[in-house]
């Protein structure tokens, strides 16, 4: 296994209490699996990427265990990450591309980032290089600075940076987002393309996009307003979703081929819960078609068949 | 209904305005009566610019547009009030949409004053119960809210909405829908889907090929200020015939192939301008382009 | 319907908020003398009123005296009230000037932005002391009013930059292009949809004109660039050190003036960075 996620929950403190933003997470994830977090906004999906790297206030940590690689992560002490971040675990946050440092040349950036995990920068040279090379960027970009980039370069500039120590797990945060088509084509064949040559073992990419992670990813995780719903081979939950809401997000999708004259998709109604104060059991309760009494209770994330997981009680009754 | 003739818009940048950016260059297409046109293009394309241009933000820069044969670049003062109640748009931040520190609705009390002032208070709230609910949003549920307090598809619906209100004949919508969740999307689409079938015009900007497929009747591609590709959204998207539409069809992420299986590709083309600028592409852009009619209500443009 | 949630989340903060408070009461305090002082002093602030000339504080003259008899308690609560005068009225001007340039440039842009901005450039750059000298050349007898006009057309150029940067970004937000799709004319998208966006920059803005112009007049009155008719504390704290009030340790004729002035300008200061607190809720303190 190299990452295992029991049960964690990671709360936002605000004024008026507790935004319960990642309620009782638990998954896991294989070698070399590269795995699609999907979801709407106000899901976790981001909190479940920050939980990981960086819990810092305004995040509270409530309980949970994080393993990687059998070792257990610190994820609630930020300074004992820092022995993890970019060597065991990396992350690219979501926006990274615009968070360079725009007074600085690109070389500059790496070499002060090297430094602070303790490598020195002249050693990885060679393997920076390499790596330029994998991303199809040319080696002067060293010497440029940010402002010189287009959006498609510095998203694989930080691709390289993020990748350079070989970490385990790498976490995308809405990678792609903000690139062009052809970009973030690229963008995304160069993810695999990490995995497949080992660079990297497994990797989150979080998105909400799901089209993209029918290209990329293994399996996808989805989630609802803090909650997991349904995890399972990317086949299955674009074309066998179980969960209701997988179902009903998959359909409400619109995709080159369905015309609204021929075929009137519909989206799902009602909005996700406030997390302030959510309602309990399944979160999904309200919008759900098949809700009934059970639901009150918080469905178990339970494998309903091999590495099928879903979190809701019609299901996994039906298939008791 | 909407007519563009030669449209082209140039910017001076840099200091002193030395240098000139051409952000649409000699665009022209029509929309006509209950019909929906996808402007279909990615960032620099100048389909906001178009826009813009249309719902006279911009002023017109060269070329005409006109709505009903009348031109609209000389509208001012009343005649532009009267332009407005024909042509409204939608843009893409529902939130920046709304002045933060008034209720929603105010908006609609705007629109009374400017449009409406002799209307009566009863009138009026009949109105505006009737736009809303036109747009499938219960007044009872999101009057008298601040724009924090409603979710992003209710508030793109509130300004279709306003739309409705003024019965307009063309709506231009500018990604109205990029910044929304997926569950809420679909029903912002089916909503303007309805109003078309009603008898107004649409024209749909967006970057997302799937959107446009599904709503649209016509398309239009943009690619850096230039009509690249345009006509029955059924021909343009079955039969790409541009390198630029190729690539892109190719590049759009589907939820029914891979892109190892879809069949335009032929290796690199189109490569994505690499550094940000490249006057390689600028020069590409510059050449001479003709659209020519490649089959029934299909146009590629041609270089020559 | 306008913004009671928000009105009442900053009426609630502000009337918590220490430093607010602290500054308010002090300026009011000030404001009251001002107001009430002139009818409770017994003598005319140019009085001869103490044949003995400069003494401490007494029972019968509560500021003591100056050189030349004049009751000091007389002087200062006057001067008060002129200091008050030149504030808002310095201060209005200018902020007046700054948010009529600053809301023009910012929304209209293009050319008018430009020659404003050159404007505003000129204006701040002109060394003030200079042509003040200039002008008392040429004017030979000076009132407040006088003052309190050339303190306000000196003193725009940063709210005119601050205003037209926030105009500047407010006005690419799509609820403005709206508004214009609405046909509202443009005056009337400035005052209704930008300026109560900015409400608390403009506050907090002319508080920093009154102070500035307070402090201004002072400074000026001290180096004798003031107003020739009138009193005011900065030509009390003139006349002090000109008559050696200082050498002479006649402490009573310097201390209140300058104790006054500062005390007025450094609370609205707080009272200043106390609003920025109220308004902005990432300076707070949990």
């Amino acid at each position: 296994m190299s990452l295992t996620v029991e049960n964690l929950r990671v709360y936002y403190q605000t004024l008026r209490g507790d935004v319960k933003a990642l309620d009782g997470a638990t998954f896991t994830l294989d070698d070399g699996e590269i795995m699609g977090l999907a979801g709407e906004s106000g899901c976790g999906k981001t909190t479940l990427a920050h939980s990981l790297t960086r819990l810092s206030p305004p995040l509270r940590y409530v309980e949970g265990r994080v393993t990687l690689d059998g070792q257990e992560l610190p994820i609630a002490d930020m300074s004992r990450m820092n022995d993890f971040r970019m060597k065991k675990l990396s992350v690219i946050p979501q926006y990274a591309m615009n968070a360079l440092n725009p007074t600085r040349k690109i070389g500059t950036i790496i070499r002060d980032l090297l430094r602070s995990r303790h490598v020195e920068a002249d050693t990885s040279l060679q393997e920076l290089y390499r790596r330029l090379d994998l991303v199809r960027l040319p080696y002067d970009i060293l010497k440029r600075y940010p402002i010189e980039l287009s959006g498609g370069m510095k998203q694989r500039m930080v691709m390289v940076v993020s990748t350079l120590l070989n970490p385990s797990l790498l976490i995308a945060d809405e990678i792609t987002s903000a690139l062009d088509v052809a970009t973030q084509k690229a963008v995304a064949e160069m993810l695999v393309e990490f995995r497949d040559r080992a660079l990297v073992k497994s990797m989150v990419v979080i998105t909400h996009d799901v089209s993209i992670l029918y290209q990329l990813a293994d399996s996808i995780l989805i989630m609802y307003a803090g909650q997991l719903s349904e995890k399972a081979s990317t086949q299955t939950i674009i074309r066998a979703p179980r969960h209701p809401y997988t179902k009903l997000l998959i359909s409400s999708l619109p995709t080159i081929g369905v015309r609204h004259a021929e075929h009137k998709l519909s989206g799902i109604p009602g909005t996700t819960p406030l997390l302030l104060d959510p309602p309990a059991g399944c979160r999904f309760r309200d919008r759900c078609p098949v809700a009934f009494s059970k639901c009150s209770e918080v469905p178990p994330f339970v494998e309903v068949t091999d590495g099928h997981w879903v979190a809701c009680w019609k299901e996994s009754e039906t298939h008791a | 209904m909407l007519s563009l003739d030669g449209v082209s818009k140039v910017y001076n940048v840099g200091t002193f305005g030395g240098k000139q950016l051409r952000a649409v260059r000699d665009v022209s297409f029509d929309v006509r009566d209950g019909e929906a046109v996808s402007l279909i293009g990615e960032s620099g394309s100048g389909k906001t610019t178009i826009g813009k241009m249309i719902l006279r933000l911009l002023s017109v820069g060269s070329g005409t547009i006109s709505i009903d044969g009348v031109s609209i670049a000389t509208l001012r003062g009343s005649g532009l009030k009267e332009y407005y109640r024909k042509v409204q748009g939608v843009f893409q931040d529902p939130f920046s949409s709304f002045n933060p520190i008034f209720k929603a609705d105010r908006m609609f009390e705007v629109l009374r004053q400017e449009f409406y002032p002799e209307a009566s208070e009863k009138e009026w709230e009949e109105k505006v119960h009737e736009s809303l609910r036109c747009v499938g949003l219960n007044p009872e549920h999101v009057l008298h809210k601040f724009p924090h307090q409603l979710s992003g598809g209710q508030l793109q619906r509130f300004l279709i909405a306003r739309a409705c209100l003024l019965e307009i004949d063309l709506l231009v919508a500018d990604e109205i829908i990029s910044m929304l969740d997926a569950s809420t999307r679909i029903d912002v689409l089916n909503v303007l889907a309805d109003l078309k079938s009603g008898g107004l015009s649409l024209l749909f900007i967006t970057h997302d090929l799937s959107l446009a497929y599904y709503i649209s009747e016509r398309a239009v591609i943009l690619q850096r200020g230039r009509v690249v590709e345009m006509g029955l959204t059924e021909l343009v998207f079955r039969n790409p015939l541009h390198p630029y539409t190729r690539m892109l069809m190719a590049s759009v992420p589907r939820l029914d192939k891979r892109w190892e299986d879809t069949d335009y590709g032929a290796g690199e083309i189109g490569r994505p301008s690499e550094l940000a600028g490249s006057t390689a592409e600028e020069a590409l852009a510059d050449e001479r382009h003709t659209l020519t009619q490649a089959e029934p209500g299909h146009f590629v443009a041609t270089s020559g | 319907m306008m913004k009671t949630k928000k009105g009442s989340e900053f009426l609630f903060f502000a009337l918590r908020n220490y430093k607010l408070r602290v500054g308010l009461t002090v300026v009011l305090v000030f404001l009251a003398i001002a107001l009430v002082g002139p009818s409770l002093a017994r003598n005319t602030p140019f009085a001869y009123a103490n044949p003995l000339g400069a003494e401490p504080p007494s029972g019968e003259y509560w500021f003591g005296t100056t050189t030349f008899g004049q009751d000091v308690f007389a002087q200062f609560v006057h001067g008060l009230r002129a200091t008050f005068v030149v504030g808002a009225i310095g201060g209005g001007l200018g902020t007046f000037l700054g948010v009529l340039i600053g809301f023009t440039a910012g929304y209209r842009g293009g050319l008018v932005d430009e020659v404003l901005n050159m404007l505003t450039n000129i204006v701040l750059v002109i060394p003030t002391m200079a042509v003040l000298l200039i002008i008392t050349a040429y004017l030979e007898v000076r009132g407040i009013i006088t003052e309190s006009i050339f303190i306000g057309l000196t003193s725009w150029p940063w709210v005119a930059r601050a205003i037209r940067a926030q105009t500047f970004s407010l006005r690419s937000r799509e609820f403005v292009d709206l508004a214009r799709l609405s046909g509202m004319k443009p005056w009337k998208i400035v005052f209704c949809e930008i300026a109560p966006n900015m409400m608390s920059y403009l506050l907090l803005a002319s508080i920093l004109q009154f102070g500035g112009a307070t402090l201004n007049a002072a400074t000026l009155d001290f180096i004798g660039l003031g107003p020739t008719t009138g009193i005011s504390l900065g030509l009390m704290m003139n006349n002090a050190v000109l008559w050696g009030a200082l050498l002479l340790g006649f402490w009573w004729w310097f201390v209140p003036p300058g104790l006054a002035i500062t005390l007025i300008v450094g609370a609205l200061y707080v009272t200043n960075v106390g609003l920025d607190e109220v308004f902005n809720p990432k300076l707070r303190e949990m």
